[in-house]
């Protein structure tokens, strides 16, 4: 009975030491990378001058994927600048069903306007239209309400522009090069979202144009493994490839591992988001890494600075109109070695 | 102190015929890579006339199947033991940005190894505790396990991308010992490791009598509850060594890695001849089981064919496997009342 006693306290005692020793392993102190527009000298812009306080509600699904983790540090970070915002940040939940749930509280609260980027578009538009009858306005980030009664300003990312503007990259290049028949890969992120099937329409619509088109297309899942399982099996399909689209640079990251594990280096490769460890690769120019079409976080930013113009009934300075636009799509921008350097701000 | 006893031995008369049940299935499952194989080479001549690729290819595959490989090892103990482990991936996922912080990467590769082997084995055993001493039905308790190991992954990671900095991680990856990537050497080290302790210690032999007759396991001596524990503990530690491997592979982890291997686990093992309801199965059958799926995802990949028909491919495999399993077994008991 004491040796088992002996053992329990050894093996309590190690487990104990052990819990100790992992707890310590998760610290972990997050790179401050946020995109803000800090132009807050009110002689150059009126419209940076301290007005009328502004209570703004956020809410965005949590993040699994590095890009929604940036919309919401962006979106503080902005709100921060501001002498006169106030964020009142709500976490949307796992699901369309828990960021409804969480709206209706956040509309009970009144705040002067709300910024959402929607789990769905579609499940999210009837809480859209809530808010905007209880008189308070929306600003609608990225994912788009069907219903244009939903939301007083919608900002949000090109996904056919992407694939359009990767496509025109990877055209230009491979004619540049005098290529007749290129063999072309593709990498898609999940496959059965609406926001993959636009950039690979886009990315098809620009190859067409040159007479090409996509040899082998392996969807990931916006996972760093699962991007390098896809690149493994596409690398393998294709013995010798001319370019290739990687939709997503956090998946990228696999992708890149598994080009350097196959040791292949015959052809070039265009990234997709413009994540900072991207546009560091692109500028540095080490590998088959050449550009990345932007589909930048940069929007949560602009949609908390176009929130409070809103909330104080000012327009953008530089337009003739009074007050904020309706609508925002920011272009997809391709980066490449001769601009990352202007680009390394808006890496995430 | 638990007395040992003998391993209860299984009728030996239905044993032999037993064992070529498997060798039969086994079989069955080599003419299912043959025929897939065949169908590659039918399909894309033009790359199977190239020796070079040829065998850059059989590498790939099984590089490819190694992680998922040594995750369904694990599982196939749980499931002859009579359980399921739901939580395999998100343990991978666990372990795999525990050992990935800046702060596990500040102590290097034997830190990071160490780390997500300790992650993995605790989660295992808390899984074990849960099922073993708390009661819980296995389902429900990895069930629960799956969703708050990847939450706590999440947490931990701020939900990043962690990037692994360390080359001796990332190495792994491309490092060919013999000739031979490295991870088909651990995926085959933890194999052997994993045919000897089922068939050739009594551990193996307890696990098979805690899943065919859990109550006859305790008769006989077997200390039923401190098995189960170990066994969900064996397979926390598989999925430890499996995020090292993907870490390697990927060279970043995250929250949301290995997404679904618990399936392909537990499908791996149905294939290969594991019996869900437990008391049966073979490593070997669990290997080429993973080594069918990487194979069609390889024929699907270079025939350039839409992952959606891989997956309604792989569903019907696995539904036929189940199906002969009960044909086999029903024609098998009516033999046996004549």
């Amino acid at each position: 009975m004491s040796a088992l006693s002996r053992r329990r306290i050894l093996f309590g005692g190690a487990a104990v030491g052990a819990g100790a020793l992992l707890t310590a392993c998760t610290s972990n102190t997050p790179e401050n990378n946020a995109q803000v527009n800090t132009n807050t000298d009110a002689s150059a812009n009126p419209n940076a001058a301290p007005g009328q306080k502004v209570v703004i509600g956020f809410s965005a699904p949590a993040a699994d994927h590095g890009w929604i983790a940036a919309i919401t540090d962006n979106a503080k970070a902005q709100a921060a600048v501001y002498s006169d915002v106030e964020l009142k940040a709500v976490e949307a939940g796992a699901d369309a069903a828990a960021q409804r749930a969480a709206l209706s509280t956040l509309i009970s609260q009144k705040p002067n306007v709300i910024v959402m980027l929607p789990h769905d578009g579609k499940e999210l538009n009837a809480a859209g239209l809530e808010a905007m009858k209880a008189g308070i306005p929306v600003v609608n980030l990225d994912r788009a309400f069907p219903d244009a009664a939903a939301y007083r300003l919608q900002i949000k990312g090109d996904n056919f522009g992407m694939g359009l503007a990767a496509g025109a990259y990877i055209g230009e290049q491979l004619k540049a090069k005098g290529v007749t028949n290129p063999i072309i890969g593709e990498i898609p992120g999940i496959d059965s979202l609406e926001l993959t099937q636009e950039r690979t329409k886009g990315f098809n619509t620009a190859l067409a144009q040159y007479g090409f088109k996509v040899a082998n297309r392996r969807p990931a899942e916006f996972t760093a493994d699962s991007g390098q399982a896809a690149a493994t099996a596409l690398l393998q399909a294709l013995p010798k490839m001319d370019a290739l689209w990687n939709h997503d640079d956090d998946q990228g990251i696999g992708v890149m591992a598994a080009i350097k594990q196959a040791n292949r280096s015959e052809f070039f490769m265009v990234g997709g988001a413009g994540s900072k460890q991207a546009i560091d690769s692109i500028s540095k120019d080490d590998t088959v890494l050449k550009a990345t079409v932007t589909y930048s976080p940069s929007m949560a930013s602009s949609a908390i600075t176009l929130a409070r113009l809103i909330g104080q009934g000012k327009g953008m300075s530089d337009l003739v109109e009074l007050q904020v636009p309706k609508e925002i799509t920011l272009a997809s921008e391709t980066i490449t070695k001769d601009n990352a350097a202007k680009y390394a701000k808006l890496g995430f | 102190m638990i007395t040992e006893t003998a391993p209860p031995e299984v009728q030996t008369g239905k044993g032999k015929r037993r064992l070529d049940e498997n060798v039969l299935r086994n079989l069955g499952l080599v003419g299912v890579l043959v025929l897939l194989v065949i169908i590659g080479i039918i399909t894309r001549p033009d790359l199977y006339s190239d020796p070079e690729w040829v065998k850059d290819n059989i590498f790939t595959i099984l590089q490819q199947a190694s992680a998922i490989g040594v995750v369904a090892v694990g599982m196939t103990f749980v499931i002859i033991g009579g359980g399921i482990d739901l939580s395999v991936g998100a343990i991978i996922a666990l372990a795999g940005v525990w050992a990935t912080t800046l702060a596990t990467q500040s102590y290097g590769a034997a830190g990071m190894i160490f780390c997500a082997l300790l992650v993995g084995l605790a989660v295992g055993l808390v899984n074990g505790v849960l099922i073993s001493y708390g009661k819980l039905v296995p389902f429900i308790a990895t069930l629960a396990m799956m969703v708050a190991a990847r939450g706590l992954a999440a947490q931990i990671s701020g939900k990043q991308t962690q990037v692994s900095t360390n080359t001796t991680i990332n190495d792994i990856a491309t490092t060919r010992p013999l000739g031979i990537p490295l991870l088909v050497w651990i995926l085959a080290l933890v194999v052997a490791i994993g045919w000897i302790v089922l068939n050739r210690t009594t551990f193996g032999r307890r696990t098979v009598a805690i899943g065919g007759n859990p109550e006859a396991a305790r008769l006989a001596g077997i200390n039923v509850k401190w098995q189960t524990l170990l066994l969900y503990g064996l397979s926390g530690l598989c999925c430890g060594i499996a995020a090292i491997m993907l870490t390697s592979q990927g060279t970043s982890a995250q929250a949301a890695m290995a997404n679904l291997y618990e399936l392909d686990a537990i499908a791996a093992a149905i294939i290969g001849g594991t019996l869900l309801s437990g008391g049966r199965g073979t490593i070997i059958g669990t290997l080429f089981g993973v080594l069918v799926f990487a194979t069609i995802t390889n024929l699907f990949a270079i025939n350039n064919l839409s992952t959606e028909v891989q997956n309604m491919v792989k569903g019907g495999i696995i539904v036929a496997a189940v199906l002969i399993q009960q044909f086999r077994y029903r024609s098998l008991t009516q033999l046996l009342k004549r």
